[in-house]
């Protein structure tokens, strides 16, 4: 019977970040992957035949540190140039933005745009200590509240105008944080995406956008579009590298059915995991990388935990809004205006334009018109298609998880055909270079990668639940009530998004 | 000329407490009214014949009562007079009585349901744990968080203190509630959609937010913080109309010597040599004094009656960016009978206390939607009140007057400005829909004022007719209200001072502004503190 060290629930990126952190300092690491390819939603599937998308199609906000600490580099990590987004206008005339650079918006919100990209920069890299730390439990000894005492140090090292200014914007509504600035309505709709997407927020919803959108500009990128060489895959290629080289084992196709949990007069802990083959494998620590919910309630068991504890995993808010669009394309995308197909391309001309998409799913109602983000990750990435040929991947809000229908085969056709009419305005030869499309709803996303609630962020990026309290504060330090059992997935602090962050924060407290 | 130790503009609440404290600290005070009555929104009209309304505030609830004891505003002639049961009329005849007894409240909630009357104990000791450290703030200047003056220190390790001796899960359940919508918030208590939707209106009441917005959980509490007579939450009628509160207050002034001067609008704040030294009226009349004090919201006293050249950089663009957005109307009604509403057997606590017109969580969340587009919705929230019915001094004997608070209603009309047509569509839509609940209603009308954003900035002079003079959201409270840097009631040109809703602890008729302005005022001067510190007989 084999025992390890620590067992790693996923191979989705934090799953492999946090076992090749583990196995780089001489612990034993089995990693163990349901599907039969490592990655999660930032693998490739192939959605029609010879045409392949990853669902997480940029690696923006990859952590600069976890790279390094893995050195991922050396294991083939490696980036294409950043490229710039594009705020849609449906005549050509279109917002450009790459690093402080803009084109395409009144003289004033060009001189104001590097100075407030900068600002959100420099607040990014202030909060960089919470990042990369556990969060220390509320009400502990003096040591735990030093940790915050070093944080709000870090704050007041920017200067009193800056930091009351953080402080003040920490909470706003993008629409607030934009309209004090900038006028152009594209640039609002684009700016805004940012900072809502894949939460359940609109442009007017306060509290809950600025701090997420300052996680990810925390990123490699600083906030601009960047996905890896080769392909998405190349991250979890250079992870599965990089784990290896430190002698951790990655088995895929091993579906887990329950984390064994094993009593005496000490209470309970975990032991190890049974697989759906009825395989047991044996660990000091079993570390899962699935979502609180689903290592909790299915892998783990309620018995196992007390009823308040359960309550709060309960509550947890973890239903997604975002769903996956793809579309394979026997030719090149002919987008208006002929931007550089290597850029990320946002339909959401206005604030309001995001805001009244999202007010139909707030009803358990798909967008009737709904805002768009799209690449065309084979303008970069030619192993996605055949050669000539191409791939439109693309996020839509909002597709509420619980959709009044159960998403029915209407209700799936026809926010297909609302999210194809709206591209065909910006690609007009769509139609004619269409080979078939795929729609992964929230409910689609649950069911494929065993996401609860299909959400991203596998919890919901709120300030209630981020920070000390993700997933919730008696799990926020990647340890669960049941001793031998941890969580190093995007409920985890600092949350979802390709970060790495999770993974390497939880290996290095299991160290501890 | 006369001059005066200082001026206070607007005869709101909060200006004439903040003149009181500071005429009973010795100052020689006037305060300055652009309208030719007291009271800002704190109001009662006489509009037609024997009625008299209170055309703006409607109910009495926040007003700090350590400042009515210490004011001595019982002598002055407030009485409160307390609501026992409101009733909440929703969709397909549902009527939700609550009661502020609690063993009533729980058999009324069981006929809805069992689950939702146990989640509404769980819920109120909540509700009443949560406003506890809120009311430690009310009548406490806020800290400058990057001040390193020793006061500022103390007082942002007083709030450290009180926040981290909550303990873990206090501490986690305080920031869900002060950053979670109402929505989200009392899906962790309630199943039952409608009560759910009773609970929640307080969470949209004044604001731009909708029950699905984050944020509005803790606009909630700011509705339920308050009480009457030590009943936390408890809601209560000034006798003879909330103008009977800013009566009160001036007459409280009068005694200690301050003057009062109606029907004078203020053009300009006086500044000399970087101080401010008085006002210019509108009908060019200078009034000199070493203080200056603004009752009016942040937006209107930095880009109406102070010269940009008097500010410096910054202060303008800041106050053009204070969210200070209208979303209220107001309908108020001359009625020569009471309604008979539908469902309500002899019409039973008409008499006690409020009416809310609700509908659904969807409805309250549509109407919402409405406002963002510009318009009003066909199904508003309206939360209305007979006060005559129990309080018989504000209408002719047998006669009714009727306060309709409508939410939503946009300051601004997506096909253009309010137009009287378009003010009297509005009104039209609240009284078809409040027929729908007392058929015959419209009937006993005898005269209507309807009241849009538009009205209610223009006469009462609220930006946007924003009811809490400023969005009551994170950015904007604490040490952010009305700007970081400046939530100390002192304001950028020296001897002058805010004392408005737009200061902490923010909007409702709490009189908390008012008094805090006037202890920093008099620790300026180097006077004694005449002023309570604490209200905190809860803990």
């Amino acid at each position: 019977m084999s025992s390890f060290d620590a067992i790693v629930i996923g191979a989705g990126h934090n799953g492999l970040v946090c076992a090749a952190t583990l196995a780089k300092k001489g612990r034993s690491v089995l990693v163990v992957e349901a599907a039969d390819t490592v990655g999660g939603l930032a693998q490739d599937r192939e959605f029609h035949a010879g045409f392949k998308a990853p669902i997480a199609h940029a690696a923006s906000s990859f952590s600069t540190q976890v790279a390094k600490a893995l050195d991922l580099p050396r294991h083939g990590l490696d980036f294409e140039p950043a490229g710039a987004t594009y705020g849609l206008g449906e005549d050509g005339a279109h917002v450009r933005i790459i690093g402080d650079q803009i084109s395409g918006v009144p003289q004033a919100d060009h001189d104001e745009f590097a100075a407030y990209r900068q600002k959100l920069l420099r607040y990014a890299k202030t909060l960089d200590v919470v990042w990369h730390n556990t969060m220390p439990r509320i009400g502990g000894g003096l040591m735990d509240a030093m940790v915050y005492a070093q944080a709000a140090l870090k704050l007041r090292l920017l200067g009193a105008e800056d930091m009351s200014e953080f402080v003040r914007v920490l909470t706003l509504p993008m629409r607030d944080l934009i309209d004090e600035v900038f006028v152009d309505p594209k640039l609002q709709g684009l700016l805004s995406w940012d900072g809502v997407i894949g939460s359940k927020l609109a442009p007017r919803s306060p509290n809950n956008a600025v701090l997420p959108l300052l996680l990810r500009m925390n990123g490699a990128a600083g906030g601009d579009y960047l996905v890896p060489k080769g392909g998405m895959r190349a991250i979890a290629a250079s992870l599965v590298s990089a784990a290896q080289a430190a002698g951790a084992q990655i088995r895929t196709s091993s579906p887990v059915k329950r984390i064994i949990i094993e009593g005496d007069e000490n209470g309970e802990r975990a032991t190890g995991v049974e697989l759906e083959t009825g395989e047991v494998l044996h660990a000091k620590k079993v570390i899962s990388s699935a979502d609180p919910k689903t290592t909790l309630f299915k892998l783990l068991g309620q018995r196992h935990l007390e009823i308040e504890f359960t309550n709060r995993i309960k509550r947890l808010r973890t239903n997604g809004l975002v769903a996956k669009f793809h579309i394979a394309l026997s030719g090149e995308p002919e987008i208006v205006g002929g931007p550089d197909l290597r850029g990320r391309f946002i339909i959401a001309p206005s604030f309001d334009a995001i805001e009244f998409a999202y007010d139909d799913a707030k009803y358990g109602e798909a967008s009737a018109d709904p805002a768009i983000e799209f690449t065309v990750p084979s303008a970069v990435d030619g192993a996605l298609a055949p050669a000539g040929q191409h791939v439109v991947s693309a996020n839509v809000m909002y597709a509420p998880y619980d959709e009044k229908t159960g998403w029915s085969d209407a209700s799936r056709a026809a926010f297909s055909d609302a999210i194809i009419a709206k591209l065909k305005r910006y690609i007009p030869n769509l139609d004619q270079i269409s080979l078939g499309h795929e729609l992964l709803t929230p409910l689609d996303l649950e069911r494929e990668y065993r996401v609860t609630g299909g959400h991203w962020h596998h919890a919901e990026m709120a300030l209630e639940q981020m920070l000390m309290m993700r997933p919730t504060y008696q799990a926020a330090q990647y340890q669960t009530p049941v001793s031998g059992l941890h969580l190093c997935g995007a409920g985890s602090h600092p949350g979802g998004g390709v970060l790495g962050i999770p993974g390497w924060n939880a290996a290095r407290q299991i160290l501890k | 000329m006369k001059k005066y130790d200082a001026i206070i503009i607007g005869a709101g609440h909060n200006g004439l407490t903040n003149a009181a404290y500071l005429a009973k600290a010795g100052l020689d005070v006037l305060v300055v009214e652009k309208n030719d009555y007291i009271g800002g929104a704190a109001v009662s009209r006489q509009m037609t014949d024997g009625y008299w309304y209170s055309s703006c505030s409607y109910v009495c609830s926040m007003m700090r009562q350590v400042i009515h004891r210490d004011l001595d505003l019982t002598r002055h002639g407030l009485v409160l007079v307390p609501y026992i049961g409101s009733l909440a009329f929703g969709e397909n005849g549902n009527i939700v009585t609550s009661y502020t007894a609690e063993g009533p409240n729980y058999n009324e909630l069981k006929k809805h349901s069992a689950h939702d009357a146990d989640a509404m104990f769980r819920l109120m000791a909540d509700l009443e744990r949560y406003s506890i450290l809120i009311r430690k703030t009310l009548l406490r200047t806020p800290p400058d968080p990057t001040s390193f003056k020793p006061r500022d220190i103390k007082e942002l390790l007083f709030l450290a203190k009180t926040f981290w001796e909550l303990g873990e899960a206090e501490v986690y359940e305080y920031i869900r509630f002060f950053t979670m919508s109402a929505a989200e918030f009392l899906d962790d208590y309630f199943e039952n959609d409608f009560i759910k939707a009773v609970m929640a209106t307080p969470g949209i009441i004044g604001t731009a937010l909708g029950v699905d917005s984050p944020g509005s959980a803790y606009i909630l509490l700011h509705h339920v913080m308050g009480d009457v007579d030590g009943n936390i939450g408890a809601w209560g009628l000034a006798r003879g109309g909330m103008g009977a509160i800013s009566n009160a207050l001036a007459s409280a002034l009068q005694e200690h010597g301050g003057e009062i001067m109606t029907e004078a609008p203020v053009d300009q704040i006086l500044v000399k040599n970087g101080k401010a030294a008085g006002i210019v009226l509108e009908n060019g009349d200078e009034h000199y004094a070493d203080i200056v004090v603004s009752n009016l919201d942040a937006k209107r006293t930095f880009t109406k009656i102070v010269d940009r050249k008097d500010l410096p950089p910054g202060i303008f663009k800041k106050a053009e960016n204070f969210k200070i957005r209208g979303s209220s109307g107001k309908v108020n009604i001359a009625l020569s009978g009471l309604p008979k509403f539908t469902g309500v057997a002899d019409n039973r606590y008409i008499n006690r206390g409020g009416q809310a017109f609700i509908g659904s969580m969807e409805s309250l969340e549509r109407a919402y939607d409405s406002w963002k587009r510009g318009t009003w919705s066909d199904d508003p929230f309206i939360e209305s009140v007979i006060p005559s019915a129990w309080e018989p001094t504000v209408a002719p004997p047998g006669k009714h007057w009727m306060s309709n608070f409508i939410q939503y209603c946009p300051p601004q009309l997506a096909d253009g400005p309010w137009t009287p047509e378009k003010r009297d569509a509005f009104g039209e839509t609240v009284i078809n829909k409040i027929e729908r609940y007392a058929p015959g209603f419209k009937d006993l009308i005898v005269h209507m004022e309807v009241r849009t954003p538009f009205e209610i900035e223009n006469e009462v002079g609220l930006t946007e007719g924003n009811i809490f003079q400023g969005e009551l959201t994170i950015d904007q409270l604490l040490f952010n209200r009305p700007f970081p840097g400046y939530a100390q009631y002192r304001m950028p040109i020296k001897n002058m001072y805010m004392c408005g809703s737009s200061t902490h602890p923010g909007g409702g008729v709490s009189s908390a502004c008012g008094a805090n302005a006037a202890r920093e005022i008099l620790m300026d001067l180097g006077k004694p503190n005449t002023v309570p510190e604490d209200d905190c007989f809860d803990d």
